[in-house]
């Protein structure tokens, strides 16, 4: 699904350029549940904004869904990103002065898809997550994990190949951050790839796979003891 | 084409203008005002224009006026200083020599005091021929103008001006048939006018007797106290006055280069020089409206690129979640076009009413200043469709400052 070689990428950085990521090879099967462990300045945001087409990296290669990505611009990034990826931030960045089900069904919007239809899968949506009730209110009347919920049935609304997730529990406490990677445990068992960042270590424990960045190095790549969930 | 009319786009527009009511209200009144500027100074400018022409509606404006004076130069042993009188035979002459004239109207003019029981006053009193009415019309409230008749039977008749009627009558009294005392004679009165704003450039409020009963009674019999010469619309009434004034000298064996034998008034070059001012007072409306205009819109580009920067971080998830550049920039140029029409049509509303209340002050009464101050569709038109393409262009300066930021570095804004 997501294939990395020898990538590299370097940030000027006035006169001086600062080597963020420094030759990583990593490969990420469909369906595969993975996380990103690293303290802050390690790369792992730089390498999400790369596998998410948000940014473009210097050196390397890098496949998604077997194909090669180069030469990307806006436009073809946009259509990508709309057709295999799918994000939830840290922030959960949702569109303030919208209701819950127009967050959802926006990526749709941009993919071309017809309005009636659109507002009908969006409720789907919002129904899987457990927030059919609050399909028609603002970000601002709901709750934190209710926040983060809304982010991921946006994200899932297009039906995307990979989810990615920058620090998805990072703004949320203890049981909702529970809740939210439980839900995203049930994404991945539909078969979904997941792809998660984070620097908390019992978020990471929940995955199949981590991979612990450091430096703009991959330290060490592991599959998780499975006996706790089993 | 087709995203202008699906309903998802104007849905878009409509949330990011009800987020921002604060700037939309700005924006809409700083182009409103441009507009509204221009259509009421338009207005205005043709107000003034119309009141003009109403004024001067009664006059056929390519006229001259030449009358006789004295001789500045000695020639064929007459010396100078000699004083001049224009004939009646001069009449004929300018007639058959000078080319391109509609009429040539002999006057007399003259004081005389008019009595009418124990009312009484001093006026202007005119020896007038019927085609007077064809330069000068003449707006008749009673009775009517000279006729041939008064002419060939020099009879001993008078039409009035409303201001005369007033003063020698009593209020609601019928002038018509009545004999008023003009120096002393008694003549019956046959008709009343009201006079436009410019008169004929003699005292206010004058008495018009027919041109032979003129020249009886003041023993000015042969000759004629000045001539209203009018040019057909194609000829120069500059070149026209020249003419005549050369046939003049000629005529009345004065030196050909005499200047100040015959004087004139030219009021077609009068009224020339009033329309070109007039044109740069058209002139100065349209480029202080225009200017306007451009600030105005200049305004909306200036709050949209802001409005952009807030927007930064929206722009940016727009973007994660899959929307190409272009459609961020058309959604953000049909809002400065949105706004800009939508300031447009309610500008050239308000200039309107303006307009409305200014004509129903201004523009009505005796002596209104100012006659239907109207703009031109076609000239709002334009400045509409001026406004949405200085809109849309204006509009692209944000567009492409939003497309220009990395969604990534519009996500790590906070």
């Amino acid at each position: 699904m997501i294939e990395i070689k020898n990538l590299h990428k370097s940030y000027p950085m006035g006169k001086e350029s600062l080597h963020v990521l420094k030759g990583l090879d990593l490969f990420i099967k469909e369906g595969e549940f993975v996380s990103i462990m690293g303290s802050s300045g390690s790369g792992k945001s730089t390498l999400l904004n790369i596998v998410g087409l948000l940014d473009i990296h210097d050196e390397g290669e890098y496949y998604l869904n077997e194909e090669l990505i180069q030469n990307l611009n806006e436009k073809k990034a946009a259509v990508l990103r709309n057709k295999f990826l799918g994000f939830v931030f840290q922030s959960f960045n949702l569109i303030t002065y919208k209701t819950a089900l127009e967050n959802v069904a926006m990526p749709l919007y941009y993919k071309g898809v017809n309005r009636k239809e659109r507002q009908q899968t969006a409720l789907e949506y919002l129904e899987k997550v457990g927030l059919k009730e609050w399909a028609n209110h603002l970000p601002s009347e709901l709750s934190g994990g209710q926040k983060q919920r809304v982010a991921i049935a946006r994200a899932l609304v297009t039906k995307p190949k990979v989810i990615l997730a920058d620090e998805p529990t990072g703004a949320l406490d203890s049981t909702t951050s529970h809740s939210v990677m439980e839900m995203l445990k049930e994404i991945n068992a539909e078969g979904m790839t997941v792809f998660v960042i984070t620097h908390e270590e019992d978020i990471a424990e929940q995955t199949d796979r981590i991979v612990r960045l450091k430096d703009g190095v991959i330290i060490s790549d592991e599959k998780v003891n499975k006996t706790v969930n089993a | 084409m087709r995203f202008l009319f699906d309903t998802d786009t104007w849905q878009e527009i409509y949330s990011s203008i009800r987020k921002n009511k604060m700037r939309t209200v700005i924006t809409i009144v700083g182009v409103m005002w441009g507009i509204f500027l221009l259509v009421v100074l338009l207005g205005a400018a043709k107000g003034v224009e119309n009141n003009f022409n109403r004024l001067f509606g009664d006059f056929a404006t390519n006229s001259v006026f030449v009358w006789a004076q004295q001789t500045s130069k000695p020639f064929k042993g007459f010396q100078e200083g000699k004083s001049l009188v224009l004939k009646m035979n001069d009449l004929e002459k300018i007639r058959t020599e000078i080319d391109g004239l509609a009429f040539v109207v002999p006057r007399h003019q003259g004081q005389a005091q008019v009595v009418n029981d124990f009312k009484y006053g001093n006026f202007g009193i005119f020896g007038d021929y019927p085609e007077l009415d064809k330069v000068q019309k003449k707006n008749l409230v009673y009775g009517r103008w000279i006729n041939d008749n008064d002419i060939k039977e020099r009879k001993k008749v008078c039409i009035i001006e409303e201001e005369i009627y007033k003063q020698l009558f009593d209020k609601g009294e019928y002038p018509i048939e009545r004999y008023i005392k003009i120096n002393g004679i008694n003549y019956q009165v046959v008709g009343m006018y009201k006079q436009g704003q410019v008169g004929s450039g003699g005292p206010q409020g004058n008495i018009h007797i027919p041109f032979t009963t003129f020249q009886q009674v003041y023993n000015r019999v042969g000759t004629v106290g000045w001539f209203m010469i009018t040019g057909k619309p194609e000829y120069d009434i500059l070149q026209i006055e020249a003419d005549v004034k050369l046939l003049l000298r000629n005529l009345h064996k004065v030196h050909p280069e005499d200047e100040r034998a015959f004087g004139s008034f030219n009021l077609g070059e009068a009224f020339g020089k009033f329309m070109g001012f007039l044109l740069g007072m058209q002139f100065l409306t349209w480029f202080v409206g225009i200017a306007t205009l451009i600030a105005g819109v200049f305004a909306i580009g200036n709050i949209l690129l802001i409005t952009v920067k807030e927007r930064t971080k929206e722009i940016g998830i727009r973007r994660a979640l899959g929307a190409k550049p272009w459609e961020i920039k058309r959604q953000i140029i049909l809002e400065s076009v949105f706004l800009t029409s939508i300031a447009g049509a309610l500008g050239i509303i308000f200039g309107g009413l303006v307009l409305m209340i200014i004509d129903a002050t201004a523009g009505s009464g005796e002596n209104p200043t100012l006659t239907n101050p109207t703009v031109d569709i076609p000239v709002v038109l334009i400045a509409a469709v001026t406004l949405v393409v200085l809109g849309t262009l204006i509009g692209l300066i944000p567009a492409q400052t939003a497309v220009s930021i990395r969604p990534i570095e519009a996500l790590r804004e906070e």
